[in-house]
């Protein structure tokens, strides 16, 4: 076997050829999102155009660089030049985009997002100063979407195992030291520090020691671990090693959501990389450890995500949560002394021990150091994956990274199901772990979902205690049916039967359930409820008081109307009308019959894409 | 004919898993009581569910009742009980999704299939599910539909991926 310097030595090569190929180079982006997009048909699109003008050009698939509202991305590189990027391409488009360069050698113009070159080009702005990246620290997607995440090559040439390699040099009591310094928390939600549980697992006397890797991404609308597994599988992997190795871990599980195929894919196919490589097995790179990885996948629990429940579900049994302490780190896996990592508190390591701690914590703020990466999504010009240091404020995330709403802002909802709904006055607030704590939110694994006025604080709350209701393991009595009579108090307000008495009835339960459950999931399940009550209570008033609901989503509260004055009788709401209740002759303005309507939106949405009118029909707030 | 012990919606009388398939299938596990969860997720990816057949079998290799090998089972959303239909719509039910008219949409394949998530439709040919999150939050809202992800979908889409296969499927 060759020893890692020699690999990296060739590794280096052969990415030098590829930035300087004498041959066209064609990357595709293809995580999920990315191909949801489309970027399958996009890539077929590419291989058969070069096929049909027998033009040799390489075409690569990388992982998502992060914003996902412009995919599919394509990036061209022709021979000299740096790689340019393309967005929302679409298979007839992309075989002009080829042609311009192929054939005519010209810059093709639209589309264009930036050249991904280290200096300026001519022609193309940076890639990294479009306004949804000039604001990001990219220190843990550093490679998303610009290596090849399925070739090892890549990432050995980005200065790939460098991190592990330095930590071995270090020896694993100076790994921790280190790791403290850098002031990394763990990034699954608690914020917990790392190095601090690293170092009760290390002191534990054991034979062995298990260390896991977190990749149950539960938080419906958050996808972070998804795009750096699929993007950068080999960084998650080198941070267990380090981990691995500062703890003294002899075996390490990578805890997966089936829903994420493609990362368990590429996961697979790392780990099967990593062992040809020499980095895992029996005394690794010559040291003293002996460490090897499994993935085991996921069966659909949210509360899996929990320490004690994804042991449970390891060892085989139902997810279920149990007392702590014994912490996992006395006392885990196989009653082992276990840690368990968030991925991207793994992936994270690599940069720290490469870059040292002092450069990690020259970001963040004084008790929340370094970088976050954050989903962002909801009713936003801009969504996708991002990175900033942490302390930025939500404005800036908001407003410069996402580029604002259409409508009007109402609140942001961070930290998923066990987060909370912020409101307009906490826009300037930073993101850190304290600042959201304080507001009555918690930081969690990084979902930002931005609500915008024709959202309703209401919905959305019972929305988030549906989820946690259906995904409440059943141990606690508060838990399992507390949040059921939250659910159903909800569910009577957007109907529009509350009554006032409901909004002591939904606060006295909440702390109920805060108080009287073991795990984080009842813990901070009544968080969306208390801070939309807290500072949305205007909104359940209208609900209670005027039966209304403001932003005219809550179904019984709301009217469909024909705008007579607008309609042109063009009758394609008529046609896909499922009950019969519009009717009317063509050319002639509708009418819809309220009994028979049972407001499934069809007609709403085709009269806003489809019809010559264009905005005919609307919904209102109204019994 | 269903006893005490007979998951919902499940017959004793299933067609038996050929012992054969279920030997082949479980290579490489080592039948220890761990494995219970990634053999259940092999027998589900070969029968497309969980034959209570297959289960028994399960039992008896690993050494763990049945009773618990169902308490397990049901405990994780991804298992099922009953065959899989032809074609499988998954709506995601995730945040992004909500936010951006996940629930009209589900709302209308209920309608249109006449069956609610986790049900198959009579002749077998539909299945409805939600799952909690894709992970495509950005591309919202989403649908998969036999495995091919739909984004920014709508409940036009839906009518017409419908409208277009039964108008494919007619002779």
């Amino acid at each position: 076997m060759k020893s890692l310097d020699a690999q990296r030595k060739s590794a280096l090569k052969a990415w030098e050829a590829l930035e300087n190929s004498d041959r066209p180079v064609i990357y595709v982006g293809a995580a999920s999102c990315g191909i949801a997009a489309g970027a399958a048909e996009v890539r077929e699109a590419i291989s058969s155009h070069l096929a049909a003008k027998r033009i040799r050009a390489d075409v690569i698939q990388v992982g998502c660089i992060g914003p996902c509202y412009l995919e599919p991305l394509v990036d061209v590189q022709m021979p000299g030049k740096p790689r340019i990027s393309y967005s929302n391409m679409s298979p007839d488009l992309v075989g002009r985009l080829l042609d311009s360069f192929l054939e005519r050698n010209e810059i093709f113009k639209r589309h264009l997002v930036g050249h991904l070159g280290r200096n300026g080009f001519e022609g193309a702005p940076s890639f990294f100063d479009h306004p949804m990246l000039a604001h990001q620290v990219r220190i843990v997607l550093r490679n998303c979407g610009i290596i090849d995440p399925a070739n090892s090559d890549h990432y050995l040439a980005r200065d790939g195992y460098k991190g592990f390699e330095r930590a071995l040099s270090l020896g694993s009591e100076e790994v921790i030291e280190i790791v403290k310094n850098s002031g990394l928390r763990g990034r699954g939600g608690a914020g917990f520090p790392t190095w601090r549980k690293w170092r009760v697992c290390r002191e534990t006397q054991s034979d062995r020691r298990f260390l896991i890797c977190n990749a149950d991404e539960g938080d419906p609308g958050a996808f972070m671990n998804r795009s750096l597994l699929e993007g950068d599988p080999h960084a998650v992997l080198e941070g267990m090693l380090i981990a691995a190795y500062a703890i003294g871990a002899t075996e390490g599980f990578v805890y997966a959501r089936a829903e994420y195929p493609l990362a368990i894919e590429r996961l697979r196919t790392a780990i099967a990389q990593m062992r040809e490589m020499g980095l895992l097995g029996n005394q690794i790179l010559g040291s003293d450890l002996s460490f090897d990885i499994k993935v085991k996948e996921g069966a659909g629990a949210f509360v899996c995500g929990e320490e004690t429940a994804l042991i449970a579900s390891i060892e085989g049994r139902r997810g279920m949560p149990r007392t702590r302490p014994p912490f996992p780190a006395v006392e885990g896996l196989w009653g082992k002394p276990t840690i368990i990592n968030n991925v991207e508190t793994l992936g994270t390591l690599p940069n720290i021990l490469r870059n040292g701690a002092e450069w990690y914590s020259q970001y963040g703020t004084e008790t929340s150091k370094g970088t976050k990466t954050f989903s962002l999504v909801g009713k936003l010009r801009r969504t996708g994956l991002i990175e900033v240091p942490l302390g930025t404020t939500l404005r800036t995330v908001i407003y410069d990274v996402g580029g604002g709403l259409v409508k009007g802002f109402k609140a942001v909802q961070t930290g998923g199901p066990s987060g909370g709904c912020l409101g307009e006055e906490f826009l300037d607030s930073p993101i850190d772990y304290e600042a959201l704590a304080a507001a009555g939110s918690i930081m969690g694994s990084g979902g930002l979902i931005v609500l915008d006025s024709n959202t309703c604080i209401v919905d959305t709350a019972k929305y988030f205690l549906k989820f946690t209701q259906a995904e409440s393991c059943g141990k606690c009595v508060p838990c399992r049916v507390g949040t059921r009579h939250l659910v159903d108090i909800l569910e009577r307000i957007s109907q529009g039967k509350g009554e006032i008495a409901d909004l002591d009835r939904l606060e006295r339960l909440a702390s109920t359930i805060r108080c009287g459950s073991l795990c984080g999931l009842g813990a901070t399940a009544p968080n969306p409820v208390l801070t939309a009550l807290k500072y949305f209570r205007a909104e359940f008033l209208a609900h209670i008081v005027e039966r209304r609901c403001p932003a005219a989503v809550c179904r019984d509260l709301v009217v469909y109307r024909i705008r007579t004055e607008k309609c042109t009788g063009c009758q394609r709401c008529v046609q896909v009308c499922p009950s019969g209740a519009i009717t009317g002759p063509r050319s002639e303005p509708h009418n819809l019959d309220m009994s028979k309507c049972i407001k499934c939106r069809s007609c709403y949405e085709i009269c806003r894409f489809d019809a010559i009118a264009g905005d005919a029909i609307v919904i209102e707030s109204g019994a | 004919m269903l006893d005490a012990r007979t998951p919902p919606g499940h017959t004793r009388e299933t067609v038996a898993l050929p012992p054969p398939l279920l030997r082949a299938d479980l290579a490489g596990f080592e039948g220890r009581p761990a494995d219970l969860i990634p053999v259940l997720q092999r027998v589900q990816a070969t029968c497309g569910y969980l034959p209570r057949d297959a289960l028994r079998a399960v039992s008896r290799w690993l050494k763990i009742s049945e009773n618990e090998i169902f308490g397990v089972a049901t405990f994780f959303a991804q298992f099922r009980f009953t065959p899989p239909g032809e074609h499988v719509f998954t709506v995601c039910c995730g945040t992004a999704c909500h936010v951006k008219g996940g629930e009209q949409i589900l709302d209308v394949l209920r309608r249109r299939l006449g069956i609610q998530p986790g049900e198959t439709t009579a002749d077998g040919k539909y299945q409805l599910e939600r799952v909690a999150c894709l992970g495509c939050c950005a591309l919202a809202p989403v649908l998969v539909l036999d495995e091919k992800i739909h984004s920014q979908t709508s409940v036009l889409v839906i009518q017409e991926l419908l409208g277009e296969r039964e108008h494919r499927e007619e002779p």
